[in-house]
């Protein structure tokens, strides 16, 4: 009798599986971008401080400021898609029955994290154009097409590895609590990193573990990209991709674990 | 029963949550076409059931099997169609977009129109879920759960929340698919509900199925008829009768329980000439519910 209903199972073509993938891709992205909640302190806050303390009062720190600050408020503008996008939404989600709901249907493996993913890269390619827009034609930098591409591409990826951080924190903490501890990581994260000051201007202790940081390594690799950087590449994109695969790697084990 | 038709079945399966036994060598087969409703008290076992039939978990012994395969594996779970009940949907996701994107993962979904129209919930695509009100929300998970044309739909308290008319439409919604070929397994704490759908009813408490068989050979396992009269006659007295099991008094009215009414009704008429009002039942399923879980608490207790 099983073998009847082992032959009788419905064959999904390959182009319906990936026709699914992109289902769960568009799902996510259109239900975030309807949810003011998410995305006005997303694209704000890097934008408005950056309006600030870069186009308006920069260039009372020098003719590299707004340049300077393009990098590290790009880099912060990076930061929340990635642990808020993903690792709070998945948090509140495993709480509220909908991560069940998928897992129970025949959602193809990994749609619902890829889903995340793609959300999380247009909202950060959203707030580099934001950010590029502002420096070019209000904070008065100049930069070479190359240049503003390599930045635009770093950006966007660079939201990989805080993806993958809100991830891991999310198999940690589910439901209401998730909100606060990645506000916890993500405030001291990026005073730490050397986003709102300089690290020059910070303690020896602290500028000597700033390397443990994501965030320093984005924000070395985005000065680099706008022409203040110190030519050290490949450590910092080895360090990202390093963390990256750790934090997928951990979350992955405890996701199967505990669902 | 017959194996040729067998779809889902759980066997001698046993799952520990630490230290509480969720289900303690449970047997449970599922047949194509038929809808069965599984009843039990909270924490009898009846998500967890469920749960392993959807391969959200794994059994710690025993075999559970959906069409002949594993749960957890995914072609096996595309001729399944779900319904959680805890299940909270993205609230800016319009029901169209909802249905569209369930209907991706089934190799050949209904045709999403033709299934908003059987959930009813044709007027609603274009609408947000969390702008909807709690018994559209359940119409809308309905059609969902129909959208990949299932052999097999679990349904969990499909109808939590929703009025009379809801409800009946509802019913009737399930009535195609089961006239389709598919089957269901539904848990609901409406026992009408099971009564109006179910060809079996499974009763499960602590975590094995204590009693199995049709509404009607469910509600025959209790002899029990209730009689409700108005009457001057002390509870007390009454239940000191031969043959009465039990006595409620309410407002000025007797509730009384037995398994010979006849006998009851002609010695009620003789003490209480006045006596007005009266009605016997047969017990319903609620009753015979409470009997079983009752019974087999008793015998748990005498083992």
């Amino acid at each position: 009798m099983t073998t009847i209903d082992r032959i009788a199972h419905p064959v999904m073509r390959p182009a319906r599986v990936v026709a699914a993938y992109v289902e769960e891709a568009r799902a996510e992205c259109l239900r975030y971008l309807r949810n003011p909640g998410f995305l006005l302190p997303t694209l704000l806050f890097p934008s408005v401080f950056y309006l600030m303390f870069g186009v308006f009062l920069g260039h009372a720190n020098g003719p590299d400021a707004p340049k300077y600050l393009l990098a590290s408020y790009g880099t912060f503008g990076v930061m929340a898609p990635g642990l808020f996008g993903f690792g709070v939404s998945l948090a509140l989600e495993r709480d509220t029955g909908l991560l069940t709901l998928k897992r129970a249907l025949p959602m193809p493996p990994g749609a619902y994290l890829l889903g995340k993913m793609c959300m999380a890269l247009l909202v950060v390619a959203i707030v580099a154009i934001i950010m590029l827009c502002l420096a070019l034609f209000l904070g008065g930098v100049h930069l070479p097409p190359s240049r503003i591409a390599t930045f635009f591409v770093l950006e966007v990826l660079g939201v990989l590895p805080f993806a993958a951080l809100g991830l891991f924190i999310a198999t940690l903490v589910k439901g209401q609590g998730a909100p606060g501890v990645v506000n916890l990581v993500y405030l001291p994260m990026a005073f730490l990193s050397g986003l709102w000051f300089p690290l020059s201007i910070m303690p020896g202790f602290l500028q000597a573990i700033a390397p443990l940081w994501p965030a320093y390594h984005l924000n070395r690799l985005a000065l680099g990209a706008v022409g203040l950087g110190d030519g050290v590449v490949w450590t910092h994109v080895a360090a990202l991709a390093g963390y990256t695969v750790a934090f997928v790697l951990i979350a992955a084990r405890r996701l199967r674990r505990h669902g | 029963m017959n194996e040729d038709t067998r779809i889902a079945r759980l066997s001698g399966v046993r799952k520990r949550y630490g230290t509480i036994v969720a289900l303690d060598g449970i047997d449970l087969d599922i047949h194509r076409g038929e809808l069965v409703a599984l009843l039990g008290p909270n924490g009898a076992g009846k998500s967890t059931s469920i749960g392993l039939l959807l391969g959200l978990q794994r059994a710690d012994e025993g075999d559970v099997t959906l069409f002949g395969g594993d749960p957890q594996d995914i072609a096996t779970r595309r001729r399944i169609g779900v319904m959680l009940q805890a299940a909270t949907l993205p609230a800016t996701l319009k029901i169209g977009e909802l249905l569209r994107l369930t209907a991706s993962y089934y190799p050949a979904p209904r045709d999403l129109a033709e299934c908003a129209g059987i959930a009813g919930v044709t007027d609603l695509l274009g609408r947000r879920y969390g702008d909807l009100s709690g018994g559209q929300q359940r119409r809308a998970q309905f059609a969902m759960a129909i959208v990949g044309r299932p052999d097999l739909l679990f349904l969990d308290e499909p109808t939590v929340g929703m009025d009379i008319d809801a409800r009946q439409s509802l019913w009737a919604a399930i009535r195609r698919m089961l006239h389709e070929g598919c089957a269901v397994v539904l848990t609901t704490h409406y026992l009408e509900e099971a009564e109006a759908l179910a060809d079996r009813v499974c009763v499960i408490a602590k975590g094995r199925v204590v009693s199995q068989g049709s509404v009607d050979a469910l509600r025959a396992h209790v002899a029990l008829r209730r009689i409700r009269c108005v009457t001057t006659l002390e509870a007390g007295t009454v239940a000191a009768w031969p043959d009465v099991v039990k006595v409620d008094a309410q407002q000025g009215r007797l509730a009384i329980a037995t398994p010979r009414a006849e006998a009851v009704v002609r010695r009620l008429l003789e003490a209480d000439p006045a006596l007005a009002d009266l009605e016997v039942q047969r017990a319903g399923l609620a009753e015979a519910f409470q009997e079983i879980t009752r019974e087999s608490a008793i015998v748990e207790e005498a083992a």
